[in-house]
């Protein structure tokens, strides 16, 4: 089986839960992920016979997956609900218990998840996209750039920059728990 | 990705973005059902267990392309199909649920044939001819091979018989099983002489 390309179901079982990540990390913990996240594995599954076999695939999806997080964010601003909202819609959505609700409804809440997702919708955009595609998926930051535009320096500075934030925010929150 | 590993930032990401218990899997499926909608679902498949092991099956949207056994590789068997067919493989076990049904019922010993539609695309030429009339050998009869090529117009070719019985791409539903030596031993089989056997006791039950 040299060089053929594997069955579709094994790039969903090896790439899913990283692509989840990154839409989740990029658009908040909010249904809205979920649907990106579908409608990239459905677009990947469309594309996929005419993709090279030695291709990178993570990097494939996650490219995939930054255009259609930009469409899902475009088609939420046009049901005119703020971007800025998006962890208060999410915190909204888990106390209600709605269909795919933050983590899905994970069994183990960590103290301060709500302050760390503060802290990453409070980034700006690319400092976002540059952190999940970077730190999730193992992006090289001259892909990113390519993404989100500006230069390779640039793409490696917002990653920096938004994970020092992060740390912040994260070193925060866990102070908040242990007080709990 | 190891020269994150520890930093804060990124354990916290990692921490609030991990997916939920069976939220993979509800994704998936939801996948498998919009691809199956969309047209772009080459080829569904699914796992049964039965009495011969667990058996692979795998459909196309014109029907029934592979049944294969555990001894087969069922990794394997969606590899070739990959190559050979489409890499747009998806577990989808709503495209099997006829086939799934009318196997277990056959097991239950309540169905003595498929009303399957069946995808021969995987075979070709007189292999093919000849899995296609293997149905007309009924339930609980065998034939030998040599009876198989008379039975196809081609007295000669019982060699070619056994190799169309053992690259037979879905077994038991195609009842190669029903294949046997002139001499009334077994012969060869995909699943195993094993499964063979146990095919050919439950219908002479």
């Amino acid at each position: 089986m040299t060089g053929a390309k594997q069955p579709f179901e094994a790039v969903v079982a090896e790439h899913g839960a990283t692509v989840l990540r990154v839409c989740r990390a990029v658009l908040g913990p909010h249904p809205d992920a979920e649907d990106a996240w579908s409608e990239t594995f459905l677009a990947a599954l469309r594309a996929y016979p005419g993709l090279p076999a030695d291709a990178n695939i993570q990097a494939w999806l996650v490219t995939i997956a930054h255009r259609k997080a930009i469409d899902v964010t475009r088609a939420r601003q046009r049901r005119a609900v703020p971007v800025g909202d998006v962890p208060e819609a999410a915190r909204a959505g888990g106390a209600a218990g709605g269909p795919g609700g933050p983590a899905g409804g994970g069994d183990d809440p960590a103290a301060g998840d709500e302050d760390v997702w503060a802290a990453v919708s409070a980034l700006p955009v690319k400092q976002r996209q540059a952190v999940a595609y970077h730190y999730l998926a193992a992006l090289p930051y001259k892909d990113i750039a390519a993404l989100v535009g500006g230069s390779t320096e640039a793409a490696r500075r917002a990653a920096a920059d938004g994970i020092r934030n992060l740390r912040t925010a994260f070193a925060g929150a866990a102070a908040k728990g242990a007080d709990r | 990705m190891t020269s994150t590993v520890g930093e804060p930032g990124v354990s916290a990401l990692l921490g609030i973005t991990a997916p939920g218990d069976g939220e993979l899997r509800r994704l998936h499926d939801r996948l498998a059902t919009a691809a199956d909608e969309d047209g772009i679902l080459d080829i569904g498949y699914t796992t049964i267990d039965s009495p011969v092991g667990p058996l692979l099956l795998a459909a196309t949207a014109r029907g029934l392309l592979r049944v294969a056994y555990q001894n087969e590789d069922h990794d394997r068997v969606l590899s070739v199909l990959a190559s050979r067919v489409s890499p747009r493989i998806l577990r989808a076990p709503q495209r099997l649920d006829a086939a799934a049904r009318e196997i277990a019922e056959y097991f239950a010993g309540r169905r003595t044939t498929f009303d399957l539609p069946l995808d021969f695309s995987l075979s070709h030429g007189f292999r093919q001819l000849v899995q296609q009339r293997l149905p007309q050998i009924g339930y609980g009869n065998t034939r030998s091979y040599g009876q198989v090529a008379e039975m196809v117009g081609h007295p000669n070719a019982v060699r070619a018989v056994g190799t169309a019985c053992a690259t037979n791409p879905v077994p038991i539903v195609v009842p190669c099983h029903r294949v046997v030596r002139a001499d009334g031993s077994l012969g060869g089989y995909a699943g195993g002489p094993a499964a063979k056997s146990t095919l050919l006791a439950l219908e002479a039950a």
